[in-house]
């Protein structure tokens, strides 16, 4: 734990220097550009497509958020961190803001000194196999050879998981998802476990993907969220509402096509007050009393999104699941707007 | 009269025993001498076979045209049949600019595309010092090269006839003056610096003036003051203008006389252009500042012997990934809120270190490999400190040390790659890894790496023949 005590000093150390300057949205209003925090590449969440530009359902989250700041989705300035840098990249505000799937943990909340301002995709751990192996569920997976990514929490959920259920494996290290994908085509294990998301993406691409088939159990909890910096509150509520407003936008049916149009012709009062027709609810974050409605026109609803980049419909083709509204089932839940 | 039977004539030779001659010959000489060679060699034609049956069918099934792996694995299905496997060069087709370039934006590849080509004129002085006609062919081929690939990258015309012209003048001046050459080399960074990051051109001119001041001081301090100290007055005079004087100058040359390209921000930066910018900045500031230390190790006076054994020991002692991150993170933490120390800037420093301090360690193996004499005729000659390094102990020690200069280059070069580790966009790692996180080409495994392989392959080869010629032709004695 050495590890963690040294970067809990670290982390403190910034602290006390990330007060003296607080106040996060200043910042990007005067440097005229977010900073974002993303990935060095994940299939349907972020990456750079053949002309440079970013496109995902992590990077879309942060083009709302520079849409409501600064009024314009492109003023973003995409940093791809890897696992071990992004959240000292983020501590060391070399980032305002990290949109990168990162897990909600306790321990990152309080000993790194992060707040993780909401969940815009609750993930879990799954398993996928060949559908030639006879297996239907995970706890029958005894004495298998599974294909694991070594270095991340998934390692130790899959030795609970067999421990709990008095089965044994033989897990396979894999460095990285695209050398977990070859070792699993090749035969070299099993089953092959990671995020859900991850699998149905590896699944879809996989030449003979009607073979495969990932099992029902889903063995941990990854609530996927956008993280800011302890200690600027204000600048987390900007991210929190921004986030929020996209899903009440979805809730009310207002989608990037129809915003003008249900500006103009809306009667409900949460609706106005997200669009900026009414109240002052912008100005009480420090952004302009349209700036959600600049965030919904720029990038659409959270369920546009969704079906966007990684939805039914593109080739990973994830179901809402547990990210479908609440009012659908889902876990997607958005306070009060008012 | 008994007849001889002596023959007067001589015969025809006979051609040798089927056996012993061609082929055959060869065959049994080379592969069949001994039973242990015939087992090994019919081991090695099956290991041969087993690879080639298995990697040739993927080479001939290449496909190069498709817009995603699926479409790939359609054609190679429909082609080689359903089992078949193919390799996917669609995918470098469609991203071959990432790899090259990383996100620096399209209407600009002329411009590492120019400083690429200039590399070679500019090292030509040191590769080549004064051989008038391996520069005039280098020359050449630097002109072929930018007439066809300024032309491919659809540079403005003002820029082919410029790029053209100098490329002329310097050949013109190869062939009357070739040492003068290097004056082309000492301007070079700052043109590359100008032509890659772009902004107003006189960022760099009047960086560059911050050296003539340094030189002016020293000049004209060193007879009032000594060597030394001039050197230390002409430091100080060229931090201050650098400091102070810099960017006011820049800010009225340029709204007197505006003249610039569109400024480049470090993170468009990636693939082998990144590569090549950290690997030749690392490569060519690490040999100086590699000599002052290994001389400074051996020197007499113990401060600047401890402060390079320091600084050698502290940066061989860790590992290079340990230094990458240092720059990445804890400068961060250390550097005032808000500072933005480039990131590529700190990890050429960072890497650049790491060179110097190895290449120190080569060097004063070449150092400590003269014999004393040479150190003590240099003496006896009446010559001072540098003097004597300069003319007699470097050529000598520089020359055994060679191969192993080059090594530590070639190993700088290929641990470029390693900056993938914080983030920036190398070829190996961080390219490929974008390519396959977009949904169409997922899945795609050997290609990238064999494509990055064959350049970096392409490089560090080229760099390995320099060296071999390099010691040919230094090679004075007649061991």
């Amino acid at each position: 734990m050495k590890k963690s005590v040294f970067f809990g000093a670290l982390a403190a150390t910034t602290l006390v220097a990330g007060l003296a300057g607080a106040a996060t949205l200043d910042d990007i209003k005067a440097r005229g550009e977010l900073l974002c925090g993303s990935n060095t590449g994940l299939t349907g969440f972020g990456a750079p497509d053949a002309s440079g530009s970013w496109a995902g359902f992590d990077v879309d989250l942060c083009r709302a958020v520079a849409a409501a700041v600064l009024g314009d989705p492109n003023k973003v300035k995409f940093v791809p961190t890897t696992g071990e840098t992004r959240f000292t990249a983020l501590q060391s505000g070399e980032v305002d803001l990290l949109v990168r799937n990162s897990t909600w943990t306790s321990s990152r909340d309080s000993e790194l000194a992060l707040d993780f301002v909401a969940v815009n995709y609750y993930d879990g751990q799954g398993f996928m196999v060949k559908k030639d192996l006879g297996v239907s569920s995970a706890k029958e997976l005894d004495g298998a050879t599974v294909c694991i990514q070594t270095g991340t929490t998934t390692e130790l959920n899959l030795a609970d998981f067999f421990k709990q259920n008095n089965i044994t494996y033989q897990p396979v290290t894999v460095a990285d998802d695209s050398e977990a994908q070859r070792q699993y085509v090749a035969g070299a294990c099993d089953a092959y476990t990671t995020d859900a998301s991850g699998l149905a993406a590896s699944r879809a691409t996989l030449p003979d993907a009607e073979n495969h088939i990932i099992l029902p159990e889903i063995i941990s909890k990854e609530p996927l969220g956008p993280v800011v910096r302890h200690g600027d509150s204000n600048w987390g509520d900007v991210v929190r509402w921004t986030y929020y407003a996209l899903l009440i936008a979805e809730e009310k049916g207002v989608t990037s096509a129809n915003v003008e149009e249900v500006l103009a012709s809306t009667t409900d009062e949460e609706v106005k007050r997200l669009l900026g027709a009414s109240g002052d609810m912008g100005a009480k974050f420090g952004l302009d009393n349209d700036a959600f409605k600049r965030s919904i026109a720029a990038v659409g609803n959270y369920g546009e999104i969704f079906s966007r980049n990684i939805g039914e419909g593109t080739t990973i083709n994830l179901a809402r699941g547990l990210n479908a509204l609440w009012t659908q089932g889902g876990l997607q839940y958005a306070p009060p707007f008012r | 009269m008994a007849q001889g039977f002596n023959r007067t004539e001589m015969l025809p030779p006979l051609p040798p025993p089927v056996t012993e001659r061609g082929a055959i010959k060869w065959l049994r000489e080379n592969l069949f001498s001994t039973p242990f060679n015939v087992v090994l060699t019919l081991f090695g034609v099956a290991v041969i076979y087993l690879l080639l049956q298995s990697a040739l069918p993927w080479w001939l099934n290449s496909v190069w045209n498709a817009e995603s792996l699926s479409q790939c694995r359609e054609i190679v299905a429909a082609t080689a049949g359903p089992d078949a496997t193919g390799a996917c060069w669609a995918m470098i087709r469609e991203r071959w600019h990432q790899f090259l370039f990383g996100f620096y934006p399209p209407a600009e590849y002329w411009r590492p595309i120019l400083a690429f080509g200039l590399l070679f004129a500019a090292l030509a002085p040191v590769l080549y010092s004064g051989q008038k006609r391996s520069l005039t062919i280098l020359l050449g081929g630097v002109l072929a090269f930018l007439l066809l690939t300024l032309y491919l990258s659809a540079a403005p015309s003002s820029v082919f006839v410029v790029a053209v012209l100098l490329v002329l003048g310097m050949l013109a001046l190869v062939q009357m003056q070739p040492g003068k050459l290097i004056w082309f080399t000492l301007l070079y960074p700052a043109l590359t610096f100008w032509l890659l990051w772009g902004g107003s051109v006189w960022s760099p001119i009047v960086a560059m003036a911050g050296f003539a001041i340094l030189y002016g001081v020293f000049r004209l301090a060193s007879p009032l003051i000594g060597l030394a100290p001039a050197a230390g007055a002409g430091v100080v005079a060229a931090v201050l203008w650098w400091l102070y004087i810099d960017v006011p100058t820049v800010n009225l040359l340029q709204s007197a006389l505006p003249f610039s390209i569109p400024a480049i921000a470090s993170d468009q930066f990636g693939g082998f252009l990144l590569a090549i910018v950290i690997g030749v900045t690392g490569i060519s500031f690490s040999l100086p500042i590699g000599i002052l230390l290994a001389l400074g190790r051996q020197s007499d006076m113990p401060i600047v012997k401890w402060l390079s054994v320091g600084f050698i020991e502290f940066i061989r002692g860790v590992p290079l990934i340990t230094l990458l991150f240092t720059a990445s993170l804890l400068l961060q933490y250390f550097l005032p809120p808000g500072t933005n120390f480039d990131i590529i800037l700190r990890v050429i420093i960072l890497v650049t270190f790491f060179a110097a301090a190895y290449l120190a360690e080569v060097i004063r193996g070449g150092l400590a490999a003269l014999p004393r004499g040479q150190y003590e005729a240099a003496d006896a000659l009446g010559l001072d400190y540098w003097r004597a390094q300069r003319l007699i102990i470097l050529p000598q020690a520089l020359k055994v040390s060679i191969p192993a200069i080059v090594s530590t280059f070639i190993g700088l070069f290929k641990d470029t790659t390693l900056v993938a580790f914080v983030g920036l966009m190398d070829p190996l790692k961080g390219v490929t890894q974008i390519v396959r996180a977009d949904i169409d080409w997922k899945g795609i495994y050997w290609e990238p790496y064999i494509f990055v392989g064959a350049i970096f392959f392409l490089i560090c080869f080229g760099m390995s023949r320099y060296s071999m010629y390099l010691e040919r032709k230094l090679k004075t004695d007649h061991r």
